[in-house]
């Protein structure tokens, strides 16, 4: 530490920061300690047991919802990713174009529109447009939803990337788009892959735009998990969200390695 | 021409798909809203009249424009449920705001005197419980606030209270909830501009006198507004149209104005007030998302 | 490292090279027989493409009138300048004098706005950057962060097309050449500074480009390792016989490395010399300030005898200087002395009436004193209130030198004088 009186660490600031992260980490610890009690009363404390792993994978309305939420997240963070991507290089590497404010407006709002919002109006959309709705719906739905998300991360790493090396790769004789495959995208790979986990992991969370634009019988995860939680508090829920939280945390881990693996210079290897 | 455009005049033409999209499925459907609001109700598929047919040729569509009117928004304003929903609203994400603000900002700022090396990892830390479902840490929550949750259980083992209290249908729940969900994203924009501060601006105040609280307001505070402005208006301006946490956490006597829209359109299927309901709400959420805009352009230019 | 690789069948042959640049060559010639090996590495591709006779006199570079500006700003206004082939040109000039611009035309980075540029006769200004023959060592190098040395090095041959094994024999020679044996595997940010520029400098030679742009090449290394590195590019660019277009805020660097120097300021070429005549011929008060130090005394143009002109200076009193080769067409002028020409001693010596005009005499006091170690420069204030700077070399370690405060005479020959007429 270079300077030592005045950026020390005081008791006041390490106090904030524990109380502030168990403040975030307390309620999930909780959650997923209480996944594996065998009681069916959440004070009382059964002993460890699976029994609730068990119900989930006997209850098929359940597996159907996850089944659908893992299609809708693989395919909507996918065309998200690819859109988002597009998105992100225009904006940092395109010429000015017409109606540039209005796609960055556009692309931005999603990130703090309200949801019920976005999925009112999707859904009225949808119906408009006399669109069957499901699977295809959501997936649109969440699209749109998460783009904006991929566009801010691989924006930021594409505004990081040297202007140069594009140059160099041009002066070795590389065409513009040549260039930008060679020598950008590898650079850029580790937060497009941060992008489509992050899309990815919206889409697994997102209940209200996905209540709007679902049809009967394709109901998400996320929307199921709700409609139980409203009437109260289920030990199988306990177990679901806990599969779920294993399930980001396998990506993130994914994620993180990932990038570190591949980034060399070490910038922006946190997805986000 | 320069480099640049060598280069970006092909790489505009990645604009063009994702532009579409956003059109197609962001700017259009506002349209729908827009004209929906301007319907009346009927009971039928859609729940609505008229229903545009372009098909049908100009006389009919300029029949069903004739029948547009501004109905819905006038029963907005003589109906004093819609105008509490919309202060409750404000209200809540005004306090929820300035409680993020007070925790969110010691936090931020313990994160940015660590050690470089410690940063990142706080930095995922942060981030980490963001990527694990919003709706699990509503129901996280819960567990821990019910009747006979944890909290309770751990309260009344302390013998600080002697009955359960009522945690869970109160607006001290949403205001947990909402605090707990909304804090990464108040944590990371401080974070950001708190981290980005030379430390020799702290030993340059001291050194010129002033005591690590006047230092602290009047350089390190200062400096940090832009990251204030962008956390407040990051999470107040999604707060106000928050519908899962309330619906869960709070009691039923009052409703946020999400709760309102929701309630019209899957309960009443009254889709042109809850399409009137979106009007409102987006007209009041321009002016804040334009200042965040100009906050941001701002922040942008300054790296 | 040049015998290494004996590349017999060019040696015969070599007809082009003492096309390329006699004088350069001649000065070969008369070295010790060790000179030979550059001629053995030297493959016949690596050195410029040979041209017909008749084009010999025609310069490998021409700069026509070449204009560009960004909104309002002049980055380069109207330049012209030749450069031949195998020449180590270097454009120098203080930041956002559009030397940077000019180089970044010549590469296709940019285009100018009027204006041609001629490569062996031919308009290069409409082809694009990677259909140029003419490659670029960027100032931060710009090395993939993504590729080993080895990969980046073969990158540009890839985009030609080249031939997997000719890739792998080209890679390995641009390794050796830079004496980067054993690195190849690396990635760039596991080499130090001096290794990334060697990198940068043999992924922009692989290619055997016609010209060689170097954009601030050595503006990233230490004060040592840029001195050795100097040498070495020189060393690099003789044996190659390529033309080398460095540009450089650093003077030193130009006058050390360059055949030819082009000074620029606000988007004009002000001068294009040698180091020497850059140096003792600057072309105006701007150049003369700008390449090393210098004394300058406003005056009047007075009468001329024997050779020797009058100026009646305000601050220096009457100084006299060679009579100058041009006649001088302003009647107000600057007279230019460099310092390390300015001598000083403690008294005027006795002069005959045929000395008075052989030196000029300038009486004052010492104000400030640096020991620089090699040389000592002095400060003296003259009894107008001007200040003369004066540098002498230390060639004793324990003579006295002089002490601020005391009083001397500066004095200089009229040889030593230049007369600036802007």
């Amino acid at each position: 530490m270079a300077s030592r009186r005045i950026t020390r660490m005081t008791r006041f600031n390490i106090t904030a920061l524990v109380l502030g992260l168990a403040f975030l980490y307390l309620p999930i610890v909780i959650l997923v300690i209480y996944s594996f009690n065998a009681s069916r009363l959440v004070t009382v404390w059964g002993g460890w047991s699976l029994r609730w792993y068990y119900e989930f994978f006997n209850d098929r309305a359940m597996l159907d919802a996850a089944w659908m939420s893992l299609r809708v997240g693989a395919v909507s963070a996918t065309i998200a990713t690819l859109l988002g991507t597009l998105a992100a290089v225009a904006l940092t590497r395109g010429e000015r174009f017409k109606g540039r404010m209005l796609f960055s407006g556009m692309l931005y709002a999603p990130l703090v529109m309200p949801e019920v919002i976005s999925g009112l109006s999707l859904l009225l959309l949808f119906v408009g447009l006399d669109a069957g709705r499901g699977f295809w719906t959501v997936t649109i739905a969440h699209t749109t939803l998460t783009m904006c998300f991929v566009t801010v991360v691989v924006q930021s790493r594409l505004g990081a990337i040297d202007r140069s090396l594009e140059e160099a790769a041009m002066d070795l004789g590389c065409n513009p788009l040549r260039a930008f495959l060679s020598v950008t995208l590898p650079l850029i790979i580790p937060s497009i892959a941060a992008g489509w986990m992050l899309a990815f992991t919206l889409s697994l969370d997102d209940v209200v735009i996905a209540s709007f634009t679902t049809g009967p019988g394709s109901a998400t995860l996320p929307i199921r998990i709700y409609s139980e939680v409203r009437l109260g508090v289920k030990p199988e829920i306990n177990a679901i969200c806990t599969m779920v939280i294993a399930l980001i945390a396998v990506v993130i881990t994914v994620a993180s390695f990932a990038s570190k693996l591949s980034s060399t210079q070490g910038e922006n290897a946190v997805p986000l | 021409m320069s480099a640049r455009q060598i280069f970006a005049r092909p790489a505009r033409y990645a604009a063009i798909a994702p532009y579409l999209w956003m059109v197609l499925f962001f700017l259009v459907p506002f349209g729908f809203v827009l004209k929906i609001a301007l319907s009346q109700t009927a009971i039928a598929q859609p729940p609505y009249t008229p229903v545009f047919d372009l098909w049908e040729g100009r006389e009919a569509t300029k029949a069903a424009l004739e029948q547009l009117s501004l109905d819905n928004f006038k029963l907005l304003i003589s109906d004093n449920l819609y105008i509490l929903s919309y202060l409750r609203s404000l209200v809540v994400a005004l306090l929820s705001t300035a409680m993020l603000l007070m925790i969110g900002y010691p936090v931020a700022y313990g994160m940015a005197r660590l050690p470089q090396r410690w940063q990142a990892i706080a930095m995922m830390l942060v981030i980490v419980p963001f990527w694990t479902s919003f709706l699990i840490r509503i129901y996280a929550w819960i567990n821990i606030l019910q009747h006979d949750g944890l909290l309770n259980t751990v309260l009344l083992k302390l013998h600080l209270i002697s009955a359960p209290l009522v945690w869970l249908s109160t607006d001290t729940a949403m205001y947990i909830g909402i605090v707990y969900s909304y804090l990464p994203f108040m944590i990371l924009p401080l974070f950001a501009t708190l981290a980005k501060q030379d430390p020799a601006l702290l030993e340059a105040a001291a050194d010129l006198g002033a005591s690590p609280r006047q230092a602290f307001w009047r350089v390190t505070f200062p400096l940090s507004l832009p990251g204030v402005g962008a956390g407040a208006l990051l999470c107040f301006i999604p707060i106000v149209g928050e519908f899962v946490i309330p619906d869960l956490l709070a009691g039923s006597d009052a409703m946020m104005i999400g709760q309102t829209l929701w309630l019209e359109f899957f309960t009443n299927k009254d889709w042109p007030v809850a399409s009137a309901v979106a009007v409102v709400l987006l007209v009041l959420l321009v002016a804040p998302l334009l200042l965040y805009e100009r906050l941001q352009h701002r922040q942008l230019e300054a790296r | 490292m040049t015998e290494e690789q004996p590349n017999s069948e060019t040696e015969p042959g070599k007809p082009e090279a003492p096309a390329v640049e006699p004088a350069k060559d001649a000065e070969l010639a008369k070295d010790t027989p060790v000179q030979e090996a550059p001629a053995k590495v030297e493959p016949v591709a690596i050195a410029p493409v040979p041209r017909p006779e008749a084009e010999r006199d025609m310069p490998l570079l021409r700069i026509e009138g070449v204009a560009k500006k960004f909104g309002n700003f002049r980055a380069v206004d109207h330049v012209t300048l030749d450069i031949r082939a195998g020449e180590f040109f270097a454009l120098l000039g203080p930041s956002g004098c559009g030397k940077t611009t000019l180089l970044r035309m010549l590469a296709g980075f940019e285009t100018p706005d009027e204006g041609r540029i001629l490569l062996n006769g031919k308009d290069i200004a409409p082809v694009m950057p990677h259909e140029r023959p003419v490659n670029m060592m960027f100032q931060n190098y710009a090395l993939f962060p993504h590729l080993s040395v080895r990969d980046n090095i073969a990158f540009g041959l890839k985009r030609a097309g080249m031939a997997r094994t000719d890739i792998k024999t080209r890679v390995a020679e641009m390794v050796a050449l830079v004496k980067l044996e054993g690195m190849e595997k690396r990635k760039p940010d596991q080499l130090s500074g001096g290794q990334r520029q060697r990198v940068a400098l043999a992924r922009s030679l692989a290619r055997r480009p016609q010209v060689l742009l170097l954009d601030e090449p050595l503006a990233a290394l230490d004060k040592k390792l840029r001195e050795s590195t100097q040498a070495e590019l020189m060393e690099l660019q003789r044996r190659l016989g390529m033309t080398f277009i460095v540009v450089t805020h650093d003077q030193e660097e130009a006058m050390t490395m360059a055949d030819r120097i082009g000074v620029m300021d606000a988007g004009r070429l002000e001068q294009m010399a040698s180091p020497r005549d850059l140096y003792e011929t600057p072309a105006s008060r701007w150049i003369a300030e700008f390449v090393g130090d210098i004394n300058l005394f406003e005056g009047q143009v007075g009468t001329s005898e024997g050779g020797r002109l009058a100026i009646e200076t305000r601050d220096g009193g009457t100084i006299y200087v060679a009579e100058p080769r041009n006649p001088l067409t302003k009647s107000v002028v600057s007279v230019a002395v460099r310092p390390e020409k300015v001598k000083l001693s403690r008294r005027v010596l006795a002069a005959d009436g045929t000395s008075a005009k052989a030196f000029n005499w300038l009486e004052g006091v010492i104000t400030d004193v640096s020991y620089l170690g090699g040389i000592t420069t002095y400060k003296v204030k003259l009894d107008s209130g001007a200040v003369v700077r004066s540098s002498m070399a230390n060639t004793t370690r324990l003579l006295d030198t002089y002490a601020a405060s005391q009083r001397v005479v500066a004095w200089f020959t009229p040889d030593d004088c230049l007369v600036l007429e802007q």
